[in-house]
């Protein structure tokens, strides 16, 4: 039987690869944005699974509202990559080092 | 129905006002139509400020308890008003100087402004993440605005990745709040953790939450992006991001930590005090080695901070009352500061290098007379209303019982006194010319030397605002 604590268990393990993804990752932002989308869906998960587990809709009215603000940040987040790629020509997490701070 | 558009009419209006003004502008002047659009939107703020704070008095709720105005929400959303228009004001100038006079920015700061007036009216985890992305997502965009610029392009990814991850880790707290308290109105929550009995799942929610709002204030240990972003944003942008933004974010802690979790003082108190004292402890310390004027005020937020956070650990209403006083005061300091800093340059290009400052005071006498007041204010020097900010959070932090955090406090105010008191030392006795000129738009010269007579004159009795914040503290804390 699948219960609550496996979809908390799940939604879990993808929130910590994505923190993973964030930290770990040298090469690529487009890696980055991709990490941030996984743990926003990874909190979906979590409010869809305590939705149906509390009988509430509410858990899954706030999940319509965290997509839709993840596709806006998706959009500027790419917006942004560009207009740094048109600058600096490489999208390398290296590369993000004009100031060490 | 009818009650609830009203209660949010004026976040509504600017809301309105916005896209509006965005289809209209693209339709028909564009950049042109930069300066007159500026104005529009620091006058519509201002408007609203004054209705706000001259307008009904008393507790409303929205939206079935989702949206909340009681007297916290209007002290927090008049400062962020009051704020906004005097940076953009001030910056009109600066920014069209620098070739980036577009008409979005305006708008893309109203819109920022509404996101941080929901932001501390949130009475609901649902609105508090609305109000709090509208702020950031528009925040972002201003940060890269210097599309040509290497620096602001970064500062604009950095600002995003980690912006976007706080979100992440607030919105993860979130759903563990939602599920442990099986609802996502803060008088639902407040009933599930209450008596110092707080299932780990809640506080486990809790803590995430605590870790996201910490991002978007900058507290140690999650400063990392300020000095970058401060440092890499055009300078108008910079002086925004210093001031409304600082309070919005402090407001919404102080909103979620008492009208959500306040049945569970104990247990956020101890997260909240250390990292108000690692904050005002890495801000004192990091600062001292900056060259970077910007830098130096990134670091010298994060200090402010710690203040801020010294008076919301006490956990009381003098508590509350203390950060509200403390951050007012710190908004009309950085407004100041900043009209200058954005109007520095040599040979007619901007300059942030502190060393430019040299022997500033032989030139401008009344400009680096104001610069002194506000630098000897930030440090907290006693005859300056910044040393009054610093003294209420350090009494309500010895009323509560934390003496350690008020001595870490003052331990700290102590070591930044240095460096803000080395930019007065170069400016009237430094040693080679820096070269350094500050010409300013009256706009800019009004909020110079306007924040500086405030930081003197405001000593007789704060403006009244001890009495304002006072009611505001009640509001929340009770």
């Amino acid at each position: 039987m699948v219960g609550l604590e496996h979809y908390l268990g799940l939604a879990g393990a993808l929130f910590v690869i994505g923190i993973f993804g964030l930290f770990l990752n040298r090469k690529n932002v487009i890696i980055l944005l991709m990490s941030i989308e996984l743990m926003l869906l990874s909190v979906n998960i979590n409010l869809v699974a305590f939705s149906s587990y509390l009988g509430d809709m509410v858990g899954q009215v706030f999940t319509l509202f965290v997509l839709t603000v993840a596709a806006a940040e998706a959009a500027i987040g790419l917006a942004i990559l560009v207009s740094f790629f048109r600058n600096r020509g490489t999208i390398a997490v290296e590369d993000v080092n004009v100031m060490k701070g | 129905m009818a009650t609830d558009l009203q209660t949010i009419l004026p976040e509504l209006i600017l809301a309105v006002y916005a896209m509006l003004a965005l289809v209209g502008a693209v339709y028909t002047g564009k950049d042109n139509l930069t300066g007159p659009i500026t104005w529009l939107t620091a006058g519509l703020m201002a408007v609203l400020a004054l209705w706000i704070g001259t307008g009904s008095a008393g507790s409303t709720q929205a939206f079935g308890g989702m949206f909340l105005s009681d007297a916290y929400a209007r002290f927090a959303k008049v400062a962020i008003l009051i704020a906004g228009a005097a940076v953009l004001l001030s910056g009109q100038e600066a920014v069209a100087r620098r070739g980036l006079g577009r008409f979005e920015y305006p708008l893309l700061i109203a819109l920022a402004t509404v996101g941080m007036m929901m932001m501390v009216s949130a009475g609901d985890l649902m609105s508090l993440y609305l109000g709090l992305e509208l702020q950031s997502l528009a925040l972002y965009v201003v940060a890269a605005m210097n599309r040509d610029s290497v620096k602001s392009t970064e500062a604009g990814m950095k600002y995003f990745v980690l912006g976007a991850l706080s979100s992440g880790l607030l919105l993860y707290g979130a759903s563990l709040t939602y599920g442990y308290a099986g609802t996502t109105l803060f008088s639902g929550i407040i009933g599930a953790a209450t008596g110092g009995e707080i299932s780990l799942g809640l506080l486990i929610g809790l803590v995430f939450v605590s870790a996201g709002l910490a991002f978007k204030i900058s507290a140690v240990p999650f400063h990392m992006w300020t000095p970058d972003v401060y440092e890499g944003a055009p300078t108008p942008v910079t002086a925004f991001f210093a001031t409304a933004p600082k309070l919005a974010a402090m407001g919404l802690f102080a909103r979620v930590l008492f009208d959500a979790f306040g049945g569970a003082v104990g247990d956020w108190q101890q997260i909240i005090s250390l990292m108000a004292i690692l904050s005002m402890a890495l801000g004192a310390v990091a600062a001292i080695g900056q060259t970077n004027i910007k830098r130096l005020m990134a670091y010298s937020s994060i200090s402010h901070m710690g203040f801020a956070l010294m008076g919301l650990s006490a956990g009381t209403a003098l508590g509350v009352q203390a950060m509200l006083v403390y951050m007012a005061i710190y908004l009309t300091m950085n407004v100041g500061t900043f009209a200058f800093i954005m109007s520095m340059e040599r040979d007619g290009k901007p300059v942030t290098e502190i060393a430019s400052l040299n022997q500033f005071a032989k030139g401008e006498p009344l400009k680096a007379l104001a610069m002194l007041v506000l630098l000897f204010s930030l440090a907290g020097v006693p005859p300056m209303v910044g040393f009054f900010g610093k003294l209420y959070v350090l009494q309500a932090a010895v009323d509560a019982g934390l003496t350690w955090l008020a001595i870490g406090g003052v331990i700290a105010s102590v070591i930044s006194a240095f460096y803000y008191l080395r930019i007065v030392y170069f400016m009237y006795f430094g040693q080679t010319e820096g070269q350094a000129q500050a010409p300013m738009s009256p706009a800019a010269w009004v909020a110079l030397m306007g924040s500086a007579a405030i930081m003197v004159l405001g000593v007789v009795n704060l403006f009244g605002i001890e009495t304002a914040a006072a009611q505001a503290a009640q509001a929340l804390v009770n």
